[in-house]
Order: C-alpha cells, then structure tokens, then sequence
C-alpha cells in the first residue's frame, strides 16, 4: 500500500470564486463559515439539526467525471468535508441580465413568502429540483420539500411556484458547467488533506486503503460520512472533536454492485444514492426511501452511517435485517462479514473494534413476500415511532422462511424471534399472522416517549403484520 | 376603480418579496455587528421546582472568552419583566425556580460559541421541591391561579341545565402549541450616551420591549429605542417573550459598553449531567399556546337545540401570569363559537404549573373556547344519530336568539350564509354520502367529513389597546414616508399600510416607503396582535394622511382661488379646479408656499366596553366570520391519516389586498391543523419539555397540505362597522378553521362504532390518538 501524497488545505468554490483554508476545525460548520466568516446572510439559521431546510445551499461534487448539484443543511455540514466540491448558495443565484432566476421569480409570481426565513432555503431545494425535474408533479415537489418548513403559507403557493417554473435561456450553472468541472478536476489529486485549529483535526483519506490506515494509527478518530448525526453532536451537544475521519467523498466506499444473488452497497453511498439501485432491485424498499428524513439528509447521509451508529431508531437496519443483510467490516487489509443484527449488540454498543469501520453491505435478494413499513407522527421527515421489515418465503401453501425486524421497539434493530417462530411451517393465512402478532408480545418490551406511548408502538407493531396479511395475502394464495 | 397601481383592495405582493427570494431580506441576526460586539447566552435551571441553595458561576466566568456574567444581582432597575404589571415575572432567577428551563444567569462573551460553551459550566445546588406540569394534575394539587379567573353568566345556567330534556357532560384535553417561527427570539443592544441604549429585536411590541428594558435598566423610557425591521414570523410569540431577550442584552450592553447579542439556540445540551440532548432555549425558555382542560355540561331538546352551556376552562398557565388572564378570557368569549346559548356560565381557571409561561398564540385562548362548542355540537349530533351541521344551523345566532355570554348583541351575523354557501359549493351532502358508503364496506381505512364554522371576536379584550399611531411624511419631490406602530412578521402590514396611504393621496404604492417600526417615530403603541395590525395602523395612517390632504387642500383653495371641492387627488395628479398638476409638482408648490407636509395620524376603535368583574359588555368592534369543510382518510390499523380535501370560505370583509388575504386564510388553516394534529408538547417525569426543536416537535410539512385545498374569500362580504376600507381583520380567525380536520378525524374513528359513541378526541390527534380511539371504540 503506498501511502497518498499529503495536503494541508481544503479548497472548495464558493459561488463564483475559489476558497483555501488550512484553519480549518473538524467541527467547523459550513452556515457558520458562509454567515460569521463570509458575511453571506441568505442562508438562515433555523434549527442547526438539519430539520427546517432553512440553511440549504447547493453543494456541487464530481461523480465520475459527472458535476452533480444536491441541495444540503449547511448548519450540519462539516466545512471540512467540502474539499473538492463547489457550494452555490441563494445570493448566487440568479437569472439572465440581472432578473431574478426563474425559480426566484415563480415564488415572488405566486407570494410564496410571507416572513421569508425560510424562503432562501425553499429556494434552493426547487432549484436543486428543477435543475432534475423542470415539470415536477405535486408529488415530486413535496417529497423535494420534505426538508423545508414553512409556518406562514401553508405551502399551497410554493407547490404551485414549484409547478409553474418557466426556463428563461440557459441556466446560470449549466452555462458554467464545463468551467467548473474542469476546476474540480484539477484539484482532484488523490491526497490526503489533514487541517486543523484549534485542537480539532479533520483528516479526509485519499482512498480507502489510505482510511484503513488512518484509523489503524488513530482508532479514537471519529469516522463522518454524512454528518446528519456527528453534525448534532456539535451544534447541538457542543462535543469536541479531536480528531475526525471524514469519508463521504470517498469513491471507493461509493460502489454498488447489484448481482443476481444480491446487491453490495458501499458504507459511504448516501440513501440519494441507493434509493434508486436498492428500489430497482428490491422493489418493495422504494416507496421506503421517501419516508427517510428530508431530501437535504437523504443527499448527505449514508447508509454505512446509519448502522455504524448504532442507533435503535435509525430507519435501514429493520428493513436490512429482515431481508438478511449482512455487513463488512475491515481493520486494516483484513476484512469479516457478520450479519448485520449481530452487529448491535446493546444501546449504544456495537460489534466494532477500534480502528475497524463499516466498509459495504450486502443485501441478498430473497424471493417471497416482503415489506418495509415506518410509522411516525408526521409521515414525512419525521423519526420511526416503529419500522419494521418483514420477509416471507411460502412452498406449498406453508410459510417456509420469515424475518421479521423492528426498530423502535427495543434498545437495538431487532428480530421477533417469537413471531417469526409461529410463522415458519404454518399455512401462509390470516391465522398464522394474526398468531404472529400475538406473539409479537412476548418479542419486546417498547418504551413511552415523546414519540409514543409503549401500548401504541407495540398495538402498531402488532397491526403491521396484519397489515402485511391484508396487502400480501390475497397474492399469496394465489401464489401458494 | 382607482387609477394608481396598488391601491387598497388591489392583489399586490408582499413588498419584500424579491428581497426575500435573493436572501437580501435582513433579519436582525443578519445585522452587521458594531466593532467589539459581544453575545450574551442564558444559563437555565435544570429542576421544575424547588429553591436555589448556591449557585457558583466561577467557571463560567473562569472559562476562555467570557468577559463577565449577570444575575438577579446586577439588574439595576428591577428586576420583573410582568407583562402587565404583576411583578410575578422576575427577569432572572433570585432564589426560586418554578419552571425546568428558567433562565438564571446571562453569560457575556467575545464570541456566542464561547458563551454557549461557558453557560454548561454553572454549578447550581438546588433544594427540589415537588412539582407540577399538567392541568389535571394543578387542580387536584390545589395550585393557585396564576391571574385572577373570569366568569360570564347570562341567564339561569343551572336552572336551565335541570330543565333541559337531554344533558350531556364531558370533559376534553386540548394540548397547546409552540409557535415555532422560523426565526428564533434574538435581540441586538447597542448601548448609547447617557444612560440611553438602542435594541434591534424581532419583537412584535416593540414598545413593551422599549417600557420593560426601562423599567429593568432603571431609566426612562425615553432613554431606550427598540427598532424591528421584519421578523421571521411571530404568530404571538414575540408578543411578550422578547422581554427577556432585550432586557438582558440591553443590561449586558450599559455593563460592558459594547453591542451585545443574544440568540437562544433551539436546542442546548447538558453536557455536564451528561444526557441525552434534551434542551431547546427559545422552545423551553418561552412560553407557547395554553393547553386547557375543558369540562363540559350541555343541555339541549330533542331537536338538537342548545338550551344551557356549564363550562370550566381551566389552563396551563405556567410560572408566571405572563398573558394568561386575557388569554384565558378569551376562551370564554370563544366559548359560545357561532351559537346562541340561552343560559350560560362559563368560568376560567387560570391554573399555575411549573412549566413555561405560557402566552399569546394566533387566536389568545379563542381556538381553545371554539373547539369546545365544537365538541358540544358533536355530542349533540352523536347523541340524536344527526349530522352534526344540522345541529350546528339549528344553534346558529339568530336562529333563537342574538345575544351573547358576555351580553355582547350580534349585530353583523353573515355565519348562515357562509355555511350555505360552502355546503353548496363544496358539495357536501352528496360527499357525506359518499363518506357513509365508504365506511359502510367496513375497511380498513375509514373516511370523515365535517363543516365547521369559525366567529371571532375583534379587538383587544384590554380596551385601552385599540388605539395606534402613524407619522406620514410628504417630502418635497413627492415621495411619501410612513411609519406606524405595526410590524412586520410575514403578514404582509406594511404592504397593505402603503396600499392605504397610496390610496389616500391617489399615488402608485411604489411612492410609498415604510421602513423599520421603532419607538422613536410612534410612540406607546400596542402589540401588532389580536389581528388589529390593519384595522388600527391602517386608520391612523388615513388619518395622518387626511390631515396632511387637508392642509393641502386648504392652502389650494387660497392660492388658486378655487372651492374645496374643486380640488381632487386622482391618478398621480392633482386637479384644482381646470388646472393639472403631477402629484411630484404640486407637492413642491405646497412646501415653496410652507404647507406642513408631515403629520402623526391617530386611531382608537369606537363603540367597544367592557366590564370584568360583571361579564358584560360589548368587547368586539365586529366579528369576522369563515366556515370549512374537511375530508380525511384514517387507516385504523395504524392511526395514520390524510386529508383528503378542504374548502374554506372566508370573510374579510372588503379586502385590503385579497392575495395577501388568501394567503393568511391558508397559513393559519394549516397552522391550525397543525395543532390539532401533529403537534405535540410532551414533558418527561422531571417537568422537561422533549419535544423542543423541529426533530421532536412536528409542524406540518408541505406534503401535510390538503391534497386538495380550495380557499374562497367572501368577496360580497364587507364590514358592517367603519373600518379601514371595510375590511376585516385576517391573521387570527382562520386558524380555527383547522377544527374541521379535527372533527372529521373524530367522524372517522366514529365509524367504526357505527357513529353510536362520540369518540371525544383529545387534541392533538396524532395518530397514536386516533388508532387508540378507534380500538376503544371497537370494544
């Protein structure tokens, strides 16, 4: 392994000039950068936890050689993180001969603002959605505002600004596209960047090999993807953070391999980025992505995050395990796969030793029955009161195979072994799974929270393989 | 049809619009900080109750960046930020705590990072006291009221409650809400000469704002400027609770002599107990809509006539009285919602608890009184197998009676044909039909659909509110400067004041600049609250201009030689008798011949009273009126829902600007929804609040919205009192609207009890509400 060469800057374009730093904190935000630092007001600070969408700004990044813009929370984006990319901001925008852009101009056409704090980051995510979809349905334009509150409109006029979009010529950053891409081309030297201040490090590996070997030497070093959690710690619980490991731009982690058996996901591909392959390959999990978080996260977080953490909340590892995921996890250059519920082990513990990370997941692609569920108080951008994964296998009439997953039901993502004991060899039928739900009972023991009460979770966990009956059932007769 | 462009009634946008969409909009945490600013953070307590035995604050004042800290100690003036003179509202902290969250000290430092980061190192040793945070809970332990209760009486409540055919009673928890603007409390001082300091706040009062530094810093009034250019939204919020905010940068300001800011975070660890992030400054620290506890008792006939009403209102009020008294008022004005009670008494219980002081909330305790009648009317409707709308026009005033609990006469009632109006329009009885045969297949999801109506009292319940001012100034090139004492959170005011004043001297609105609103241009001014922002500005505005016409007028008629009459202001011009001039030249001739081109116009609301202590009087200049229609789907195996479709009809009377109007209708019916829906404040066994910051507390998102959302105004409607153009007031009665979602919700769940058991909700209907009412109603 040779090691990459080092570099001590990070160096990004802001709007329309370049930015280096070599000050740079691990912990350094990017709203605090553009507000204190660079004067740039128009992005709000609203929640610093990636909620209300006010923050978002346009983060450009090659993929490939493709330059692909996706609107991100500026308040948990690490500064740091954005070596490489191109953040375009609301006071950037802007349309032909000094009018205003045509989204800017849809959303004064049909008064969708009123206090206007969150009006710059409505902004941006349309013009992140219309620069993909310019005739967006209603849909798309509320699953593209998941990650935006407004609480003066209503929203009825920013959808119909959204829906009523006119292109006037060409688009300022799609004029500037081969500019741009040339510029991050030139800077992509496959280095490791080390900066620091501060006591705080931020260490972005030149490949993966390279953070293999980071986290070897450093196994304390804090390992960011998306920062959609890390990000809290620090605008919200004011954590250190000595040293961190970011991995988000790492290609390597980015891969995805979908074969007949089953699909390998890299640790670092954001749900953005998965919902797409894994929706193709496991049909059932598509409509699922819409219901994780908000467009900003989904395009920041990733799925390697969303285990590492270990989280008894977090919203893939029900829907992984059910379908029988397992992950790899490497130290150095050795690697061991283990499935992935035995990878939580309690609240706040799981299977990892130091200095080994989370380097894929493979999802295989059973046949039978499926479904992935989450309920919450809100449908959308809202964390799981429950989620839950359910596979069915059925030969002959009789259930032959059954994974059944919660998350929010216990300290940990967690099978129902006891539910899915009624299920294996009986009759695919209402009774099987009216007994399973029962049993469902003796498999948890949920807690009251802000989000529910225990009755609720549990009456909810229980209605869900109901409901799975209800949906698959009468398919599955026939199929039997 | 006036001739100039955005005259009053015309659609005109918000006049920040643009700004707004390129990020150029300043809010006062985009100003640009004095040299050797500084940022002030609050330390709050970490128990509900109980007594403070020592706080040592040496390692935050120990800790890097800090320059100095504040307590109740240091406050030179006194230290009570009581919005209504109480003195039961001490700024900081002296040796009790009474809420989890109360603010105890200020940390002042070079940066708010360090400030942030100081405020974790307070060592506070508590003496804990028993606590209570719910309603229920304050009755049964006997707590005081935080104000002194009301109670309207009309007729023999008792008496006609024995004699009535069928009485029901019952009891419904309605849970509060935050406001969750988008933009958080955050105050700017800049300390002055003397003993004079200048606050930039996002404050709805700021003259509040301007009489509490005083009255903390110990100083005149005279000595302190609160200024607001627009805020991120206030809903109420920032009525009274930037109180705290200003005094305390406006203290650490005169201390240090450097700018100071405060911006509470919306969320704040404890690092040093070492839990879970739990902590939301502006959500803990300040106070959000009342949840009440409403016990009921309605006595009606068989036809599904009201005949007596028994109420208790009782109210988690919080630490302090803050606004409760008129808050909790107003739930009994709302109490009767658009129904004639022929007896009533209704009593409010203004219940302490340790939580936060609650305060004013879009609608100040009138959706809380309406949802109640609401809920009375489903009773009824359940208990004789009835449409709840007919039971609703049975009840309608004028149908029986005019009068009102608080023996107000209903003078401008339009309820009957709003309702009429909306059920034609909206088809809803062929709809109902079609709801009853969807639940009648006994599926899984199950549909519901409710009309409900909203009346909603204006004008501030003080009465000595309902007077403004406004300072208009020509300049001599004809340009026209307006300040009233309104402001500006998203609403839209300031777009319509310059659409009055355009109006009035017959010019394009874009003549017309309003700036910031500050206690230096109009003084002693009232909240812009209670929906008055246009009904009062707006006349005080007219009435700077008429007097500034009139001079004109006046001075043209000598030096033409020409009548009064034969002077008009039309389409940019003036005519004097055959002579033209543009509005620019004839304003030049005026100031060359020392017509006084500047004038402060004032406004107080005729005909209203109102005496507390008997329950009467007429408190309301006018009612404004509206009605929607709600369609929602439930699923019953996870308490889930959608709505389906709504369709309101509004009155707001002649409008000012019918865009920005609709606009109102829209937000407040979400906003309202909102509330009753997915909203939910949840305090843990320690009396904290967790649900504190968007992640834990759910406002609607744009998926939420009506999947269908149609919103009438009623364009025949115009005010029966003389206000501004006829207008009505817009900001806070739609939100009550939202009630439809609720009462279809309840419809729902009723169906799967064949509609025989009303299934009396609580609010908010979060799906865990709804799933738990439809498996007890399944038995």
């Amino acid at each position: 392994m040779t090691r990459p060469p080092l570099r001590t800057h990070i160096r990004f374009r802001l709007n329309e000039r370049e930015v280096m730093r070599e000050a740079v904190a691990a912990s350094d935000t990017l709203l605090d950068f553009l507000r204190l630092e660079q004067r740039l007001t128009g992005s709000k600070e609203g929640c610093a936890e990636g909620d209300c969408g006010a923050c978002t700004v346009l983060v450009g990044r090659l993929v490939g050689d493709a330059l692909v813009y996706e609107p991100v929370n500026a308040c948990i984006r690490f500064l740091a993180s954005l070596d490489g990319c191109h953040v375009v901001t609301v006071e950037h925008l802007r349309g032909p001969e000094g009018a205003l852009h045509p989204v800017q101009q849809a959303m004064v056409d049909h008064h969708g603002s009123q206090c206007g704090f969150c009006t710059p980051g409505i902004v941006m995510a349309l013009y992140g959605l219309w620069m993909r979809v310019p005739h967006p349905t209603r849909r798309e334009v509320e699953v593209a505002l998941q990650g935006n509150l407004c609480r003066c409109t209503g929203y009825r006029p920013i959808i119909d600004a959204a829906m009523s979009i006119e292109a006037a010529g060409e688009d300022f950053l799609a004029a500037e596209r081969d500019t741009v891409t040339a510029e991050l081309m030139t800077w992509r030297d496959g280095a490791r960047v080390e900066v620091a201040r501060d006591g705080s490090r931020a260490v972005l590996p030149g490949d993966v090999d390279d953070l293999a070997a980071c986290l070897e030497a450093e196994p304390e070093a804090r390992v960011i993807a998306g920062a959609t959690d890390v990000g809290l710690w620090v605008t919200k619980h004011l954590r250190a953070l000595p040293v961190a490991v970011f991995v988000g731009h790492l290609e390597g982690l980015k891969q995805i391999e979908d074969g007949a058996e089953a699909i390998r996901i890299g640790a670092g591909v954001t749900y953005s980025e998965a919902e797409g392959a894994m929706g193709a390959a496991l049909p059932h999990l598509a409509p699922y992505f819409e219901r994780i978080a908000g467009w900003q996260v989904r395009n920041m977080g990733t799925i390697g995050g969303n285990i590492a953490n270990g989280s008894p909340i977090g919203d893939m590892p029900p829907v992984l395990i059910a379908l029988g995921a397992t992950i790899t996890l490497r130290k150095g250059a050795a690697r061991r796969e283990i499935a992935l519920e035995d990878f939580f082990v309690d609240y706040g513990k799981q299977d990892r030793a130091p200095g080994e990370f989370v380097e894929a997941i493979t999802v295989p692609k059973p046949g039978g029955f499926h479904a992935a569920y989450k309920v919450s108080k809100r449908r959308d951008e809202d964390i799981s009161t429950v989620a839950a994964g359910i596979h069915v296998a059925v030969e002959g009439g009789k259930i032959t195979a059954a994974r059944i997953a919660y998350g929010g039901m216990a300290a940990v993502p967690k099978r129902a072994a006891a539910a899915e004991a009624i299920l294996i060899g009986a009759p695919f039928g209402a009774a099987a799974f009216e007994a399973a739900a029962e049993a469902v009972a003796e498999d948890f023991a949920p807690l009251t929270d802000m989000r529910a009460s225990a009755e609720y979770r549990m009456r909810v966990a229980q209605n869900l393989l109901r409901r799975f009956w209800i949906e698959q059932g009468a398919d599955g007769e026939v199929a039997a | 049809m006036s001739g100039v462009k955005g005259a009053a009634g015309q659609d005109l946008r918000h006049d920040s619009a643009i700004k707004q969409v390129m990020g150029r909009a300043d809010y006062t945490d985009d100003i640009a900080l004095p040299e050797g600013a500084l940022h002030a953070y609050l330390g709050l307590a970490q128990i509900a109750a109980g007594r403070i035995v020592s706080m040592d604050l040496s390692a935050v004042e120990a800790a890097p960046g800090v320059i100095g800290v504040l307590t109740a100690k240091d406050v030179p003036g006194v230290n009570d930020v009581s919005p209504t003179g109480r003195h039961d509202e001490p700024l900081l902290a002296e040796d009790r705590v009474e809420f989890h969250g109360q603010a105890l000290f200020a940390v002042v430092a070079e940066t708010r990072d360090a400030a942030r980061r100081a405020a974790e190192l307070a060592k506070v040793d508590y003496a804990p006291e028993a606590h209570v945070t719910d309603v229920a809970e304050a009755l049964a332990a006997d707590y005081p009221h935080v104000t002194e209760p009301l109670t309207l009486r009309r007729g023999d409540a008792a008496a006609a409650m024995a004699d009535a055919p069928k009485r029901i009673k019952g009891q419904m928890r309605v849970g509060g809400q935050d406001h969750m603007y988008l933009e958080g409390h955050i105050a700017l001082a800049i300390p002055g000469e003397d003993e004079t300091v200048e606050v930039w706040a996002s404050t709805q009062h700021p003259s509040e704002a301007q009489h509490m530094v005083a009255h903390v810093l110990g100083v005149p009034s005279n000595a302190v400027v609160v200024q607001v250019r627009r805020m991120g939204g206030g809903f109420g919020g920032k009525e009274s609770q930037m109180n705290l905010f200003c005094a305390v940068a406006a203290m650490a300001a005169k201390k240090w002599g450097a700018a100071v800011k405060i911006r509470p975070d919306r969320d704040q660890d404890m690092i040093a107990t070492g839990k879970r992030p739990d902590r939301d400054q502006d959500m803990i620290a300040t106070g959000k809509r009342h949840d009440f506890l409403v016990d009921y008792e309605v006595g009606f006939d068989e036809t599904g006539r009201i005949l007596a009403v028994d109420g208790e209102f009782a109210a988690r009020c919080g630490w302090s009285s803050d606004l409760s008294g008129p808050v909790t008022d107003r739930a009994l004005f709302h109490a009767d919602n658009a129904y004639y009670y022929p007896a009533a008494e209704l009593r409010s219980r203004p219940m302490k608890t340790n939580t936060v002081s609650n305060t004013a909330f879009r609608g100040f305790g009138g959706p809380q009184g309406v949802i109640a009648a609401e809920r009375m009317v489903e009773e009824i409707a359940y208990a004789l197998g009835r449409d709840p709308l007919d039971i609703r026009k049975a009840n309608f005033y004028g149908v029986h009676g005019d009068v009102t609990p608080y023996h107000q006469t209903v003078e401008d009632n339009i309820m009957p044909r709003v309702v009429e109006e909306l059920e034609a329009s909206a088809d809803y009885q062929a709809r109902r039909a079609a709801v009853l045969a969807h639940n009648a297949k006994g599926g899984v999801t199950r549909k519901g659909i409710a009309l409900t109506p909203v009346k909603f009292g204006i004008s501030f319940t003080a009465t000595w509110f309902n007077q403004a001012g406004a300072l208009v100034h020509v300049y001599n090139d004809g340009s026209i400067m307006l300040n009233h004492g309104g402001t500006e959170m998203g609403q839209g005011l300031n777009t319509k004041m310059a659409q009055v004043v355009a109006d009035a001297f017959q010019v394009d609105v874009d003549k017309v600049r309003i700036t910031k609103t500050t206690t230096e241009k109009v003084p002693n001014t009232s909240a812009t609250a209670a929906s008055s922002g246009s009904d009062l500005n707006g006349m005080a505005a007219l009435d700077a201009c008429a007097q500034i016409k009139a001079r004109l007028v006046s001075w043209a008629t000598e030096a033409w030689g020409v009548g009064e009459e034969a002077v008009r202001f039309a389409e940019n011009q003036v005519h004097v008798g055959d002579e033209v001039l543009p509005f620019a030249e004839f304003i030049k001739q005026a100031y060359m011949a020392r017509v006084h081109l500047s004038a402060a116009g004032f406004y107080k609301t005729p005909k209203i009273h109102w005496d507390r202590e008997t329950g009467q009087g007429r408190p309301f200049y006018y009612f404004a009126y509206g009605a929607a229609l709600a369609e929602v789907t439930i699923d019953t195996l996870t308490g889930e829902y959608e709505v389906d479709r709504v369709d309101v009809l509004h009155d707001v009377g002649r409008s000012l600007n019918p865009v920005l109007d609709k606009g109102q209708v829209e937000g407040a019916f979400v906003q309202g929804m909102g509330w009753l829906t997915t909203e939910e404040l949840w305090w843990d066994d320690e009396g904290r609040l967790r649900t504190h910051a968007p992640s834990t507390y759910k406002i609607p998102l744009a998926s939420d919205m009506p999947k269908e959302f149609n919103v009438r105004l009623a364009d025949w409607s115009e005010n029966a009192e003389r206000t501004i153009k006829r207008s009505k007031a817009v900001g806070e009665p739609p939100f009550m609207l939202g009630i439809s979602v609720f009462e279809a919700l309840s419809m729902a769940v009723a169906s799967v009890g064949d509609y025989r058991e009303c299934p009396r909700l609580d609010a908010p209907a979060t799906p865990e509400c709804v799933l738990m009412a439809v498996e007890r109603l399944r038995g």
